[in-house]
């Protein structure tokens, strides 16, 4: 029979839960896995761990599991399961600290997803305002589907929805300097 | 009653009938909207899940802009609002979290003023008496299902806006607009946001739930208060097929169009040539673009 060492998983990844703690301000022991927060999770059907099996997950320990799900990425932040958890336990948040820690360990199974969000913040580092055409087209080349959506963009375009030309703030200098500052900081909450 | 007012990227551009409708009607109803000067992007969701400090910084910037103005923010996307009502709470509650915040933004920032949304404004502020004082085209029969999403009223510690279960404020805007507005569950359901665009096989069905409902509900159009559900709901309404293969036909609003309309205004000057699922034959199969005298008799 398999069996898990839970006590080994645990020591080797107590420092990993206590900054995943620190980045999100939650205690992962506050939760006593109802699971409210997956009967209400609008995302849960395509998920390969629910919102509940996460904090279960983490609760045990068990990091390389919780780093390479899916679900850290699928979730919508939709805030719903925070709402309604009679724990108030900040899963959104729980899941935003653990993603950052997966990407920073080189996990990245929704390629899509992230790169439509570093491109984002791209755009706004660049311009100060997300420029939506820019993006979209960027994204598209990147993502390696030239076409998508390709025939919403002439509507998209005469309609005066999307342009070609950014839209630049005057003091994008300062933008680029909350930029560099917050990633300076590190982003934990205090 | 005056209000620093920041449009946020998408009424630039996938949104722009909702800036164009919004300043409309504010205007209409004596409300000042000062648009704050050299604003710059919240962050949207892109900020928060790569770094807190920059989610909360950038929607700073903005807010401590209109705070040297000594003005509250009214936000009309659902999603910008969210993120300044996370920073207004951020800042309040922690003196370490504000100088941070001050540092990284180069700038004083005391949270002295508040952020409310566009719809908060418009209906509690200013009333749905006054406004359906201003009603001149009324929405007789037009049956509303009002969206509100997710950003608008969760979390509700955050939001400190109408009940983020069963919210009512677009269904009473909508009432003093002389509509209809159904009871329908999905209402605060998620419309999928950013997956539809990097992944529809997440994002469709979650649409699909919110058309069907709203059909099976008895609405005849949706009504929302964020370009991104509005976009999401507009734009991909073709592709989401319905469960017997047919397609929806259900026009989707700006809550501020459909004051718009009531208050006498033409649809093109509201941007509703720029949606996809075109509204004018529901408008005009309702008869509501016309003076209630000179509308068609029911048989
Ligand atoms: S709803 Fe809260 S307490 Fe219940 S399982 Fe989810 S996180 Fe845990
Ligand atoms: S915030 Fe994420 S985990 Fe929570 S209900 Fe929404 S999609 Fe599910």
């Amino acid at each position: 029979m398999d069996y898990l060492d839970l006590s080994a998983a645990l020591a080797g990844a107590e420092r990993f839960l206590h900054h995943v703690e620190q980045e999100s301000g939650v205690h992962v022991s506050e939760c006593y896995q109802c699971g409210k927060c997956s009967a209400g999770c609008p995302v849960a059907f395509a998920m390969d761990y629910t919102p509940r099996q996460v904090i279960r997950l983490l609760q045990l320990g068990m990091r390389e599991e919780v780093l390479n799900c899916r679900t850290i990425w699928l979730c919508a932040s939709c805030q719903t399961c925070y709402t309604r958890c009679p724990r108030a336990v900040d899963l959104p948040r729980l899941m935003e600290a653990v993603r950052i820690e997966a990407k920073r360990a080189g996990i990245v199974p929704e390629k899509h997803i992230n790169l439509f969000n570093d491109l984002f913040l791209k755009s706004v580092a660049k311009n100060g305002r997300v420029h939506e055409m820019g993006l979209i087209l960027q994204y598209n080349l990147l993502s390696m589907q030239p076409l998508k959506d390709a025939f919403k963009a002439p509507k998209l375009f005469l309609d005066g929805k999307i342009s070609p030309i950014p839209h630049k703030i005057k003091n994008q200098a300062a933008v680029q300097r909350i930029f560099e500052r917050s990633m300076a900081h590190g982003g934990e909450s205090r | 009653m005056k209000y620093a007012y920041y449009p946020g990227c998408s009424l630039e551009s996938t949104g722009i009938e909702y800036n164009i409708s919004a300043k409309l009607v504010a205007k209409h109803l004596g409300v000042e909207m000062v648009e704050i000067d050299d604003w710059n992007c919240c962050g949207a969701s892109a900020a928060h899940l790569t770094n807190h400090m920059l989610a909360l910084a950038l929607p700073a910037r903005n807010l401590a802009i209109a705070e040297q103005q000594g003005l509250d923010v009214a936000v009309p996307c659902a999603a910008c609002f969210n993120r300044m009502k996370h920073t207004e709470t951020a800042v309040r509650e922690s003196s370490a979290t504000r100088a941070d915040v001050c540092h990284v933004i180069e700038m004083d920032y005391r949270a002295t003023n508040t952020t409310y949304n566009l719809l908060d404004v418009l209906v509690n502020k200013v009333g749905s008496e006054v406004i359906a004082a201003k009603v001149v085209k009324p929405l007789t029969g037009l049956k509303v299902a009002c969206y509100y999403g997710c950003l608008l009223v969760r979390p509700p510690k955050v939001t400190q806006f109408d009940d983020p279960e069963n919210p009512m404020t677009m269904d009473r805007l909508v009432k003093a607009l002389g509509g209809t507005p159904v009871q329908w569950a999905y209402k605060v359901e998620c419309c999928g946001a950013g997956h539809s665009t990097t992944k529809p096989s997440v994002a469709f069905p979650m649409l699909q739930a919110i058309y069907q409902n709203a059909q099976a509900a008895g609405a005849d159009c949706l009504a929302t208060a964020c370009p991104l559900c509005f976009l999401n709901l507009d734009m991909r309404q073709a592709e989401v097929k319905s469960g017997q293969g047919g397609s929806y036909n259900l026009p989707v609003f700006y809550f501020t169009q459909l004051m718009g309309i009531s208050m006498g205004y033409a649809p093109k000057e509201l941007g509703m040539a720029k949606h996809f699922v075109n509204p004018m034959a529901l408008l005009d199969a309702k008869d509501v673009l016309r003076h209630p005298t000179t509308r068609r008799e029911e048989a």
